[in-house]
């Protein structure tokens, strides 16, 4: 290929010069070039390497089907593999370089593998590797992992960065009447249709310039640029370098918007790229077609494009690709494209499948009856043999020497938005290509799209869609538009010529592969993909479906339609995860949930943890503490003196109405009918399956008003089964619920002077003498800065505890009377690691136990259950399975070396019976003052009565370590719980 | 993406949403048998076609919904309350 620059024309600014760097030495092109066309400008013929077999890549295509000029563009953390350079805008200073090559794609040391072509077959890899190995020890997956490794180096695409994606991206969202996808001639005719009809009209491009086919026929720049002009008037939303992406129900449609791709120092502020979420009344699909080509030795050498391709770039970016070209042409498309490529001053021969050929443009020569069967080339087509049909088949029928051949063979509507729509691409023998079929939605296809070839009748096909889109009755325009027949070609082959020849050259994928797949049996079209990888690759099999079905239909003697197509999905063309994460990353990748008293406790020196979405207080370090010498003092000081928790992340659920007691006593396993207002009560509530769902207190403040705590983990999970029973199973129930959580400030103050903190802080009247507030009373009380709030004896830890509730604002200020009372009595602030060591050592479970796996009688809450009513969970909870007595049942566990520790995560199981399931897991450990040695809760096969006397031993063979340890109640501390009610 | 319109709040994305399960499905009094909430609990139809589902509007008015879809084209039929009480009063 020796292509050059034009003198003149093209839609490119001569005036503006553009540098960018090509495989690090610099190039030049314009303002409005594609990468492609620069490159192809500056007289790079190879820019790429191929797949599988290193082959020399040209540019193919002028558009998002490129399989040969793909690219990857920017440097280090901003590397982007797999660019295709045909629709990449140019900018200055972009850096890009070839890839799947060493040391670079014009020399590249992979490509023996193409010596050894025959070797590498559709399924080589598999088969040779995966299969039987030559030696016994080479049998399994071990070895095959290993050749996998060296595989992948040898075959690919580009390298993606490794470093952090350095970009913002973002979402958006978007509504209109009607979408219109495409603005070639069909698409700008429908957007202003609907327009100028009043409706509000998106109009999305791929490109960088409207105008789809037109751009490359000067002829129609100025109608263009009138349409253009029009569309802005009557108020068109125009999106260009918006891809959509992909369409989805209730007429959904996925775009990408590349916001700075193109820019040299694009605006910090701006996104790189965003995804916009468009709901459209509907969608009219004119995303034109793209040209075919044929399969034939060689047909993939730097040197072959399409016709159309060629032509695009003569006229829109003023470079010529090839000064001798030949087209192989088998419809009338072709000698549009010739007249262009002759006129711009090269000599063009086209070669005509058909008989009776239209009249040869000036310039043109036209060789009725021929076709080409073999391109010869390494690093560009020299020289073509023809071919002429025979029966059975071709014959050669000499050489030409060129230095580019056009394929002219036909062309495939870009169907894949309807793909996604469950529109079915339906076969038309008559024009040899798919047509999309009618689709149950506000779904029009205009265009090319729609197999409309004329340019004239596109317009006309896109008024009709957009009259439609609007609900009024357009026919469509018959598709077609040729005065002569296509000649449907898929491949040539003559029989003396065993080069390769491809049918999907961006994987690679040969003739001979699709031949392979039908002798092994992989007949139907989604074996086929699935064995030779055809249409798999970045492309989708833009370029080789069509040719994989023919030459299937062709082996087994049956019409293409009886093969099928493969369904496209979404997207179109590659997205990038960073643009569909938009800002969803990092800290904003989740809610952040912060307590009322968040400041407070960090100005206080907590050192915060992620509790679900919550931040909380984790510990309080003094100087010189690290986590382990913290937590074991502060609940060292919760049992000896006081010590304050935020629990305000703990889940409140306000339950109101004349039928809330009947309520909870049908969610609870146990009652709360004749619950005393002033009282709390511990409740469990199941699945429907019978197992536990979450645990908490509820606290009766009124005849019909309860407050429900429930675990931080499950307060949202409890908030809507609570809405579902009520709506959904028990309307007749009188009760509101509604989530508190967010209006509370908690604290639980705990330890033997937890009482005498309190009634420092609070003011004269409020009374939590045992004798007024007893173990699980509730009560309002009022603190001496006047706030207001309830106060509930109620115990997590084990100690003489008293949860505290005031609103949200008042929290901080309820923390300034409690901490300096508490500190003065020798307390402390104890975050969620002491609370954790105080609940192991009683033995309460939390959402570590209650893992969705677990029954009542597993948790050793059994007795709980009422037996004087029904509850839910009750049916399903007496299952044979769930009653059996060796099931895994809650354990405390001692390591039997004192000294010794274990690991939370472990599996439990006897001495020397290491296998399986073993026998229970551990749930939790803890460093316990109390008892001065390491403990832990967990679940093991018939429980604590069940391993009396018998060692087991906590191993965790991931992570390493093994300790024997013994099981005893989960009641580790304080059993009868004399100190909480004391 | 799915769009309901809910009675509540107008035509939403399913995002907003949460799906519940069978709508169909009429669950047994508490004091069942263990065989009868076996059944309504885990024996479920996989239908091609239309179907009743509930769905929660979870990110919204926080009502459960009852919603009539086909899960073959997703086209939406219906979205009603799936308190009876709720939804007569909107009849």
């Amino acid at each position: 290929m020796t292509a050059r620059r034009l003198d003149a024309g093209g839609r490119i600014d001569r005036t503006r010069r553009i540098r960018f760097a090509w495989d690090g030495a610099e190039a030049r092109g314009f303002a409005g070039d594609t990468l492609a066309s620069a490159l192809m400008a500056s007289g790079h013929p190879v820019v790429g390497r191929s797949f599988k077999y290193h082959r020399p890549r040209g540019i193919m295509s002028a558009g998002v089907e490129e399989s040969g000029a793909i690219v990857t563009v920017g440097e280090g953390a901003r590397a982007e593999p797999n660019v295709k350079a045909t629709a990449q805008e140019l900018y200055e200073g972009l850096s890009a370089r070839g890839q799947n090559a060493w040391p670079n794609v014009r020399w590249d040391a992979g490509s023996v593998s193409g010596l050894f072509g025959r070797f590498f077959a559709a399924g080589f890899y598999y088969k040779t590797f995966m299969g039987l190995p030559p030696f016994e020890w080479g049998r399994g997956t071990g070895l095959w992992m290993r050749y996998e490794a060296l595989i992948r180096r040898a075959a690919g695409m580009g390298a993606a960065s490794r470093e952090p994606d350095p970009d913002a991206y973002e979402t958006a969202h978007a509504r209109c009447d009607v979408l219109v996808v495409g603005s070639g001639p069909a698409g700008l005719r429908a957007a202003l249709t609907a327009a100028e009809a009043g409706r509000d009209v998106i109009l999305v491009e791929q490109d960088f310039e409207l105008g789809g086919d037109l751009l490359s026929d000067p002829s129609e720049w100025a109608a263009r640029d009138e349409m253009v002009a029009a569309l802005e008037k009557a108020g068109v939303r125009v999106m260009l370098r918006t891809t959509a992406f992909g369409l989805y129900d209730h007429g959904v449609a996925g775009l990408v918007e590349r916001v700075t791709d193109h820019l040299a120092a694009p605006d910090p502020a701006l996104p790189r790229q965003r995804v916009w979420t468009v709901r459209a009344g509907a969608t009219v699909v004119a995303t034109g077609a793209l040209e075919r080509t044929v399969a034939f030795a060689g047909n993939d050498r730097p040197g072959v494009m399409t016709a159309q391709a060629a032509a695009t770039y003569a006229t829109r970016f003023g470079v010529l690709p090839g000064e001798r070209v030949v087209i192989a042409a088998n419809n009338d498309s072709a000698y549009g494209p010739a007249a262009v490529l002759a006129g711009a001053g090269a000599e063009v021969t086209v070669l005509d499948l058909r008989d009776a050929p239209p009249d040869a443009p000036d310039g043109v020569t036209v060789r009725a009856g021929r076709t080409v069967a073999e391109a010869h080339g390494a690093r560009g087509v020299t020289r073509v043999r023809m071919a002429r049909p025979v029966r059975d088949g071709f014959a050669g029928a000499g050489w030409l020497d060129c230095d580019l051949l056009c394929m002219a063979a036909g062309w495939t509507p870009v169907v894949n938005l309807g793909s996604h729509r469950d529109v079915r691409a339906t076969w038309d023998a008559g024009l040899a290509t798919f047509l999309p079929g009618p689709s149950r939605e506000a779904l029009h296809f205009a265009g090319a799209a729609a197999g409309v070839w004329d340019r004239a009748r596109c317009a006309a096909s896109g008024e009709a869609a957009a009259k439609r889109a609007m609900g009024e009755a357009a026919p469509a325009p018959e598709p077609g538009g040729w005065e002569r027949p296509i000649a449907p070609l898929y491949e040539v082959r003559v029989p003396d010529v065993t080069r390769k020849s491809f049918v999907d050259p961006q994987h690679d994928v040969t003739a001979s592969d699709v031949r392979l797949a039908h002798r092994e049996g992989f007949v139907s079209v989604e074996h086929l993909k699935r064995y030779t990888t055809l249409g798999m690759a970045t492309d989708q099999g833009k370029v080789g479906n069509v040719i994989g079905l023919a030459l299937m239909a062709e082996a087994l003697g049956r019409e293409i339609p009886a093969v099928g197509t493969t369904r496209f999905r979404p997207p179109y063309t590659p997205v990038s995860i960073g643009a569909l994460a938009g800002r969803s990353v990092g800290t904003h990748f989740r809610p952040t949930r912060r307590t009322p008293l968040h400041d407070w406790n960090l100005a206080h020196g907590a050192t915060m943890t992620d509790a679900g979405l919550w931040r909380r207080p984790w510990f309080y370090p003094r100087a010189g503490e690290g986590i382990a010498e913290a937590y074991v003092r502060e609940a060292a000081t919760v049992r000896e003196a006081v010590g304050i928790c935020d629990v305000s992340s703990l889940g409140k659920i306000a339950v109101q109405g004349p039928d809330a007691a009947e309520f909870l006593n049908r969610v609870y396993v146990n009652g709360f009918l004749k619950l005393p207002i002033g009282k709390a009560r511990y409740g469990v509530m199941l699945r429907d399956d019978g197992f536990v769902m979450d645990d908490g207190t509820t606290w009766r403040l009124g005849e019909e008003e309860f407050l429900m705590t429930t675990t931080t983990t499950g307060a949202g999970r409890v908030m809507v089964w609570l809405e579902e029973l009520l709506q959904t199973r028990w309307p007749e129930l009188r009760v509101h619920v509604a989530s508190t959580t967010d209006a509370w400030a908690s604290v639980s103050v705990a330890g033997p002077r937890s009482r005498e903190t309190i009634e420092a802080c609070l003011a004269d009247g409020s009374d939590i003498s045992d004798a007024a507030l007893p173990f699980m009373g509730v009560a309002r009380m009022r603190l001496a800065n006047g706030t207001e709030g309830w106060i509930a004896r109620i115990s997590f830890s084990g100690e003489r505890a008293f949860e505290l509730f005031v609103p949200a604002l008042d929290g901080p200020g309820m923390m300034d009377l409690l901490w300096p009372e508490a500190e003065r009595r020798g307390g402390c602030l104890y975050g969620l690691e002491a609370l954790g060591t105080l609940r192991i050592e009683k033995g309460h479970v939390t959402g570590a136990e209650l893992d969705g796996r677990v029954t009542l009688d597993d948790a050793g809450l059994g007795r709980m259950a009422s037996t004087k009513k029904a509850f839910v969970g009750d049916a399903l909870r007496r299952r044979s399975e769930l009653e059996r007595d060796d099931r895994p049942r809650l354990v405390g566990l001692f390591p039997k070396d004192r000294s010794a520790t274990f690991k939370a995560g472990s599996i439990l199981h006897a001495p020397g019976e290491a296998e399986g399931m073993g026998a229970g897991w551990v749930t939790a450990v803890t460093h316990s003052p109390a008892l001065g040695h390491w403990i832990g809760l967990g679940f093991i096969s018939g429980g604590a009565a069940a391993w009396d006397g018998r060692p087991a031993v906590a191993d965790d063979p991931t992570r390493g370590g093994s300790c024997e340890v013994e099981v005893v109640s989960p009641h580790m501390f304080d059993a009868d719980g004399g100190r909480m009610r004391g | 993406m799915i769009r309901l319109d809910c009675p509540f709040c107008g035509t939403r994305d399913h995002a907003e949403f949460a799906y519940g399960g069978d709508g169909s499905v009429t669950y047994p009094p508490l004091d069942a048998p263990t065989g009868a909430w076996h059944d309504a609990v885990f024996l479920r139809d996989n239908p091609k076609g239309r179907v009743v589902e509930t769905w929660h509007h979870l990110h919204g008015c926080r009502m459960w919904l009852r919603v009539e879809r086909d899960t073959v084209t997703h086209e939406v039929f219906s979205v009603r309350p799936a308190h009876p009480g709720l939804a007569e009063a909107l009849e």
